[in-house]
Formats: C-alpha cells, structure tokens, sequence
C-alpha cells in the first residue's frame, strides 16, 4: 500500500541529457513548448587570471524536475473549482475539463510544474504516469534515465533508502509545499547558494 | 486540506493522460490514419508493440526501442525493457534522439516524390516526377558517364544518414560494383587520425579493453571524451558512474565544461584546443624526471623510448626522452613550457602526471575531438606513449588508448551487407573528394590515392546515399557550394534522402528514401556491446518513398542488373543471410530470423561476464606475442614515419606542433578565438536537425565565456555573427562560464541556412571550417578554426 508516491534524484549523477523530458514528452503526446518534465541547468561561478592563464572556479550540475505531488499541494488549495486533486496513492492529478484556466495554481506551485496551454485555456502537468503506475509500470521518466539517476516508489520507502533530502538549488524550501521528492545533491550544489550561480537555461524549460 | 477530501480522485482518470492525443504538424493529412474513427462505426484499433533497434545515424549508441503501433502509425516510443539490467547485460537505454523519433518519422516535410531540378544547381528548386522518369533518367545519365568518363568517374560518397546493415550508402555501393565499379574511398570524418595514428604505435587498432573492466580502474582520464553527449557506446557514461561509485578518481580534460565533465568527473581541466599533445608532452617530462614511469615495462616491450633503444636503421635520430628533456631542440617540454600553450597551470599538469603515473592502473581514454585537428595524429600517438610508459597496457584496469577497438577480435561487424569486389582498385581519403572533383587526374599517392599510381578521372557523377556530409559536413561550405554549383565538374548529382537537407538541395535527381521503420534493418553494438538488434519493417513507407535496397534494385533493373543485385532477395531475406553470417562469426548464439522476429525480442546480447583486456598476451609475453608493428613492440619512435622523412608534420616520435590556424599565429590578430564544432545531443551529425523536441531541448547556439562575451557587448540570448575568412553565420549565443575564454563552441550539424547574402542563419559550423587535411591520415581537420565573433544586428 502506498500512501504517497514521489520521485528520487540524483543530482550527483545527472548529465542533463534530458532523457527524462523526451520520454515524458513522447508518452504523453506534449507538443513543443509543453514540458511536464524539464531539465534545470545551475552553472555560475568565474574565471581568475592567474598569470597567463585563466583558472576556473565554475560550478555546474542539472536538476530534472517534474511534479512532485506535494503533501501540501498548494496548487489544489489555491485552485478555486477544485479541478486539482490528490489520489489515495498520493499522485496529484487536474482533471482538465472543469479547469477554466485561471492559472491561480501555476502561481502558487514553487515547482513550475503546471503548465498552461493558452490554446485550450486549460494547464496540466505531470500525472506521475498513473496509469502506468496502475498498471505497475515505473513512470516514463524514470525507465528512461540513461544514468539511472531516477527512481520512484512510496516516499517512505525512498527516505529510508535514499535519505531525506528534498533541497537543491534553486529550489524552494520544502516547506512550502513538502514535495514528494528525494533529491542527493551534487558536490557543487552546496556552492551554488549565494555564488551568483543560476539557472542557465530558462529557454530551455 | 484532509486527505480525504480527495479520495474522489482516486477514480478520476485525467483527460490529458496517455491517451493517445494526437500531435500537431504530422506528415499524414488529418484524420487519415487516426485510430479515432468519425461517423461510421470504426474499425477497432489494431495495436502491436515492436521491439527494435533505434534507427542508427551514426551516434555511438545502439539502443532498444519498443515501438507502439496503432493502425499503422507509431503513436509511443518506449525504451529497453527487459528485466535485469545488469552491469553484464545492461538495458540499452535510448538518448533523446531515439526518444523524439516520432517527431522524425512524422514531419511533415518529409520527401514524399523523386524530384527534378528546374532550377541552377543549388537554387532548391525541383519538380515532382514520375519513379519511372527518374530512374530512366538516372540509367541514362550512368550509361553516358560511364562511356565518356569510365567507372572511376563515379563517386558514393561517405554518408551516414542511414547507418545500418541494409540501410545506406552501402546499397548503391553493391550496385556499383556490379555496374564496373566506382572510385573507393577509406577513412572517415569521425576518426581519421586516430585510425591512422594508432596501429603506428600498437600495430593495431583493438586497443580496447572491454568496457565493464573500467570497473577494475583507480583512475580515469576522460581526454577529449565527451559520451554523455556523443554516446560513445550505450552505456559508457553508465560505466564510467559505476566505476567512480567503486572508487576510480575520474578527471575531464575538455575546453568545454560538458555534460560528461558535470556528472562524471571530480574534476574538470579545460584545454586550449589543438594543444593536447604538449600537455601529454609535459606529462612525460614529470615522469621521467621525477622517475615516475613503468622503466621496467619499457625496456621489455618499447622501441624508441630513449638512445638505449633505437631501432638500428635509425641510430641517432631524436628518440622520445631526447624530445621531451629538449636535448635536440633545446627546449624541455616541462610543464612552465606546456602552460603557456595549453593554458592549463603548471601545477596541474605536474599533479595530473603524477597522478596517472601512480595510481594504477588507469585509462587515458581518447576522445575523438581532439585529433579532428591539424595534426590529429599527435596527440593520439602522444596519450598512447603516455599509456604505454606508464606501464597501463594488457593489465584489467588499464587501457591502452588509441582508437581502443574493444578486445579481443575489434567488437562489432560493421558492415556485412555483401556490396562485393570493386573492380575499380583507386581509393582517396574520404576527406578529400572535392580535390577529387576539381583535379583528381593530378592526384596520385602524394594526396593519398591508394590501388593505383594517380587517378584516370575527375568525380562526374555521385550519387548520394543518405549523405548530408557532401555539403553540410565537409570543411568550409562555402567553397564546396561553388564545386557543386559548376555544371561541369559534377555532371549529375542523385541524392537520396528523407528530407530535402543543404545537400540534396544540390542534387539533379532527388530520390525519397523511407526511414529505418519503414523497412528491415538489422545492427549491432557500434563499436562497443555484444548485441545485435533486429529492426524489423514496423510500418508502411509512405506516400512514394521506398527503402535504399529497393531504389538501388530499381536502378539495379534499368540497367539490366536486377538479378545479380537482389539474387532474388527481399530486405528481410537479406536481414537472415546477414543473421547467418553473424552466426558464423560473432554471434554463433543466434536465432533464426523467424524465431528473432516472432519472439519480440528486439535484441540477443551475449553478457560479458570477464571482460577482455587488450595485449594481456603481449603484456605476459612480448617475445612469443609480438605485436604487429614492425619491431614487434609498442613504438614510441616509429621507423615507418621516420621513413617517411616529413619530420616537420609527421615526426617519428610524438610531438607538439603549432596548428595551421591557431592563437599564436599571425591569423589570431584578426581571428583571436578558437572555435571547436563538438557534437550535441539534438542532432546525430546532422541527422535530426528539424526535429522539434530535440530543438527545444537543446537549442543551436553558440557558447561563449562572459570574459569574451564583456568586452564585445555580448549578451546572453543575443544573436552573434561568428566569422573568418571563409564564411560567417549568425545565431543566438549562450554566455557561459562552462567554456574557457578564449575558445567559442559551435555544435556541428546545424545546416546551412544562407540569407540572400550567403550569411548561414542558422549556426551551421562548416562555414567557418576548412578543407585542408591532417598530414598522416589525410583526415579532416574542421575543429581547427579560428574566428571572431560579434554582437548581430537582428534579422
């Protein structure tokens, strides 16, 4: 029985090849610009003159994101027709036909998980591939990483085998929402903080 | 929120799920081929999931799909899914460019019809024919060409747009051969020197060890070598993983910060480009002045190490120590000297070298950027002199470098698909068929020409099969645009494609070949992994497109060769006689064809449980084991090159030489950045450029450090016009700290988009590049450029 699914990341192994995004992208039929699974690149840092020569200190990693079907979905709180909800399994889930596109809910997400589409008016995002889920299949994403930097199961489960740690930057603090996501940071993540590094990549996601 | 407040939604199924919503922009018109039926009560879906290898354009990848089909459309693409994935028998998991094939298969500008000129060659201008007309018309033109000119005047040139054992070039190749022939080629663009370089050292190119022995490394220097982009093999960035999470230090020597440097390596040492040899050149001088190399492995299976071991035709010449210590040319190759060209601090070379010497064994493993270069075969000679004095050859953990073709009998099969005996013996280097073009009747040993004393023709006629590279990835476009435009020299062109790419824009006759999935295939693990994949016909060629066996049948028939060419043959019946000869090599395993197609299976892989290490012989008995160079030994000093007697290009022992184009020349003035074209994850080469989720995932852009970006008032996401000499081209930049200053990164492939004033507006590399070669390999040298880049004026 699985009472909150949620996602595990590697972020110490990640290429950012952004496998995860296609396979996501392909089974559930996103047109460009729709991205339920997206690559973050984090890189900051400089370049010193020493003598001749130019030395690094540059910091770079990726987090790939989806939706992390929140504990405290704040996007189903702040969704006035109730078109957000969450299943006993935990995965959150919009049922698009009564959403009217008020995008309160990509507001409140800290996640940039929801995604609004402004030709059907409507958002949607990640749905932890329920059905696959159903049919006890892993989620797209994960079967897809060519690193192996994913994994999923009952958030339980991923905190005794993977920790607790659901902090990365950029992300926000956990409390804001208390994602369903394990993440084990990369070694420069905990650089990134206050060095001036950012996400390089925001036309990417 | 209570969680039971939700509880309604555990039967909800959401609306946009997987569903099967149908994506925009399909090749098909609306509503022809949808499972939805409309109105009239619809047939039920038909629905099947194929098993099958990704299509292969020439990554380093070979991958496992499982392909969804409903009513004849592919509506999802899976990856591997067998159970296990094993580090013996690992799941082949597709990139991103298998995962966005539907985007590929479904373009709506896919050709459709054979096409005719009407316009200059070049204009892009074409008709619509008949299959009938272009095949009399392509007969008729190789009749005429063959009796003005004779078979040498026939040219399939290198392409790899369909890469696998019944899909490409190799099909009009078979044809030709039956038709007298056509001028040969070897060499590639991927790997001229390093294929050149290596046997002069090893006497071989199967260098490699198998890649689960990484596992058994304390060190890996990852030098040039960028797998997580270019897929090196499926699963060598998964190894590489494994192998640090056992321990291995594994440290990234690239100008670019890449994606393999971010999630592979503890460290990260950016390189001036074209500058990797005096690195490696440094590295000697640590070990031999701080008495760090394997003295005892070099006395007993090196030549030309230093005096003491000279081959006897050449006593006296510059050995290898003599080189590095400067004792001829007066300057010791020490890391303050190598600093100051590679741009790499003293300190780290010095800790670099000591740390490969002693922390053993290690892999210096050679990517294949660096040796696209001017003098390409340098640093792949100098890291496997690296690899050998430091005693890493025939040890598990150890590597020997070079090309590194995996032990023990050089991996996969390549191309078996039978095109037969070329009875035209000439050969050129791959690189170099514009000068075959415009003065190939001058051209003789000293360009290269193998078989014959000097070539009878010039190139006439070249069909192109599956080939982009004629215009988009040979050096400098804009000079081979004005080859192609002259009527006289190429006097008939076919392309043969999916897609109406830069050069079939070029092409008298445009054939519509059908994709991979439209036809049987079959391949195997590239240069690594013991798999073969059956890639069965999983869907319909559409509209008129057929596969590359069938056209070359159907030009085969016009000219009165359709029996030998087919011996009555299918695709699939060539896919078994393919299977057999598998069988009775590589792979004696094997299924039937029968079994392989009915059981889904997709892939037969043979689990490597002890991986073999390269020269495990030679390493325990170098007396009773030679290798295959000509002192049996690992040749430090070659008396092959030394023969040659071109010390200033191709010395005998492994140097650094300033490149042609290059910071420290005169050329840097005008042109002061290096500009490296290295590969990217949303294109194959240039196979897969219009595909929509691969450009939103990695959009074509250059990349440019802020400290080169500043003082040119550029900005991220501005558009930049990045020019030299032979071309320029503009597209949106990327100011990032993962470059080193001074080096631009443009990703190769991108093709060539000229405006009205022959400016490409689309990022395509090979403006900027050259056509000039490498010196031993006769190998293209495009990743040497420079250039300068500045703020553009939007279009």
């Amino acid at each position: 029985m699985v009472n909150q699914y949620a996602f595990f990341f590697d972020a110490s192994a990640c290429t950012g090849c952004k496998a995860c995004q296609l396979a996501c992208k392909d089974r559930n039929n996103l047109e460009a610009g729709l991205l339920w699974r997206r690559v973050y690149e984090v890189a900051g840092g400089n370049w010193e003159k020493r003598g001749e020569v130019w030395v690094p200190a540059v910091i770079a990693y990726n987090v790939s994101m989806a939706c992390n079907h929140c504990e405290k979905p704040v996007c189903a709180m702040s969704c006035p027709v109730k078109a957000i909800g969450k299943r006993d399994d935990g995965i959150v889930l919009i049922e698009t036909g009564r959403c009217i596109g008020c995008r309160y809910c990509e507001w409140a997400c800290p996640y940039n998980a929801i995604r609004f589409d402004a030709g059907t008016n409507t958002v949607s995002k990640c749905h932890f591939c329920f059905d696959g889920i159903d049919a006890g299949e892993a989620p797209a994403c994960v079967s897809a990483c060519p690193m192996r930097a994913l994994d999923f199961g009952d958030l339980a489960e991923l905190r005794k085998t993977y920790g607790d740690n659901r902090q990365i930057f950029p992300l926000p603090e956990p409390s804001q929402a208390e994602p369903a996501l394990i993440i084990k940071p990369h070694r420069d993540a905990a650089k990134a903080a206050g060095s001036g590094a950012e996400v390089a990549n925001w036309e990417e996601v | 929120m209570s969680r039971r407040g939700f509880l309604r939604w555990g039967a909800v199924v959401g609306t946009a799920a997987a569903a099967g919503k149908k994506l925009s922009g399909g090749l098909r018109k609306k509503g022809a081929a949808s499972g939805a039926g409309q109105g009239a009560p619809a047939a039920p879906a038909v629905e099947k999931m194929v098993r099958t290898g990704c299509p292969s354009h020439n990554c380093g990848g070979r991958c496992l799909l499982c392909v969804h089909v409903r009513d004849g459309v592919i509506v999802r693409i899976d990856g591997d899914d067998r159970p296990g994935d094993t580090l013996e028998d690992p799941q082949l998991r597709p990139c991103i460019r298998g995962r966005a094939y539907r985007r590929r298969q479904d373009h709506p500008d896919r050709l459709k019809y054979p096409l005719k000129r009407v316009g200059k060659r070049g204009d892009g201008k074409f008709e619509r024919i008949s299959w009938d007309e272009a095949l009399d018309r392509i007969a008729t033109e190789f009749r005429r060409i063959k009796a003005a000119y004779g078979n040498q005047a026939f040219y399939v040139p290198y392409g790899t747009g369909s890469y696998n054992q019944l899909n490409g070039r190799q099909t009009a190749e078979r044809l030709m051969n039956l038709f007298g022939g056509s001028l040969g080629f070897y060499n590639s663009y991927s790997w001229a020197a390093i294929s050149a370089a290596t046997p002069t050292v090893y006497g071989t190119a199967v260098t490699g060890n198998q890649r689960q022995d990484w596992l058994n490394s304390k060190y890996i220097l990852m030098w040039s070598w960028n797998p997580a982009e270019m897929r090196d093999g499926t699963n060598s960035e998964y190894f590489v993983r494994r192998a640090r999470e056992k321990g291995a230090r594994v440290v990234c020597i690239d100008p670019r910060m890449a994606l393999s440097a971010v999630a592979l390596a503890d460290e990260w040492i950016p390189i001036r480009p074209g500058t990797d040899a005096a690195m490696m050149s440094a590295m000697a001088y640590v070990m031999i002045k701080e008495n760090l190399y394997d003295a005892e492995f070099v006395r007993t299976h090196c030549l030309g190490f230093d005096e003491t071991q000279m081959p006897p035709c050449a006593q006296g010449a510059e050995s290898y120590s003599d080189y590095i210590l400067g004792r001829r040319d007066g300057v010791p190759k020490s890391p303050e000297w190598a600093e100051a060209i590679t741009a790499v601090p003293k300190e780290t070379i010095a800790r670099i070298a000591r740390e490969y010497a002693t922390t053993k064994p290690g892999v210096l493993y050679q990517g294949y950027g660096m040796q696209r270069r001017a003098y390409g075969e340098q640093p792949v000679r100098a890291g496997c002199v690296l690899a050998a004095i430091t005693g890493n050859v025939g040890v598990p953990g150890g590597w020997a470098s070079g090309i590194a073709l995996q032990a023990p009998d050089g991996g996969p099969a390549w191309i078996v698909f039978p095109t037969g005996p070329n009875p035209v013996k000439a050969q050129i280097p791959s690189f170099l068929w514009t000068e075959a073009v415009i003065r190939g009747k001058s051209m003789g040993p000293g360009d290269g020409v193998r078989g014959v004393d000097s070539l009878e023709t010039n190139i006439k006629c070249i069909w192109a099969v599956a080939c982009n590279a004629l215009v988009n990835q040979h050096g400098n476009i804009n000079r081979t645009v004005r080859i192609l435009q002259d009527e006289k020299l190429v006097e008939f062109l076919v392309v043969q494609d999916n897609f109406l790419t830069p050069t079939a824009r070029f092409a008298d006759i445009v054939l519509p070949a059908c994709t991979q999935f439209e036809t049987w295939g079959l391949e195997d693990g590239w240069k690594y992994g013991d798999e073969v994949l059956l890639m069965p016909k999983i869907v319909e060629p559409p509209f008129e497109t057929k596969s590359d066996y069938r056209i070359a049948a159907d030009i085969a028939a016009r000219l009165g060769l359709a029996e030998a060419y087919t011996e009555g043959r299918t695709e699939r019946d060539w896919v078994g006689w393919i299977l057999d000869r598998y069988r009775k090599t590589r792979f004696p395993g094997l299924p039937s064809l029968d079994e392989f197609e009915h059981s889904n299976r997709g892939v037969y892989s043979v689990p490597v449980t002890r991986p073999a290490v390269a020269f495990a012989d030679f390493r325990k008995d170098p007396g009773r084991h030679p290798l295959s160079t000509p002192s049996g030994k690992i040749e430090i000093f070659s008396q092959r090159l030394h023969d040659m007697n071109m010390p200033a290009e191709i010395p005998a022992v492994p140097k650094y030489i300033q490149e042609w184009e290059s910071p420290f020349g005169p050329e840097a003035g005008t042109y002061p950045l290096s500009a490296i074209g290295h590969h990217y994850l949303s294109r194959v080469h240039s196979t897969m450029e219009n595909v929509d989720w691969l450009n939103e995932a990695f959009p074509q852009r250059l990349f440019i450090n802020p400290v080169d970006a500043g003082p040119r008032k550029i900005r991220n996401g501005d558009l930049v016009r990045i020019y030299n000499d032979r071309g320029a081209t503009v597209v949106a930049c990327r100011v990032t700290p993962r470059i080193m200053p001074g080096v631009v990164a443009l990703p190769q492939g991108a093709w060539w988009t000229p405006d009205k004033d022959g400016t490409d507006r689309r990022g395509s590399v090979n403006v900027l590049t050259s056509e000039r070669w490498t010196p031993l390999a006769f190998g293209n040298a495009q990743h040497t450029i420079m250039v300068q880049v500045e703020k553009a004026a939007k279009a």
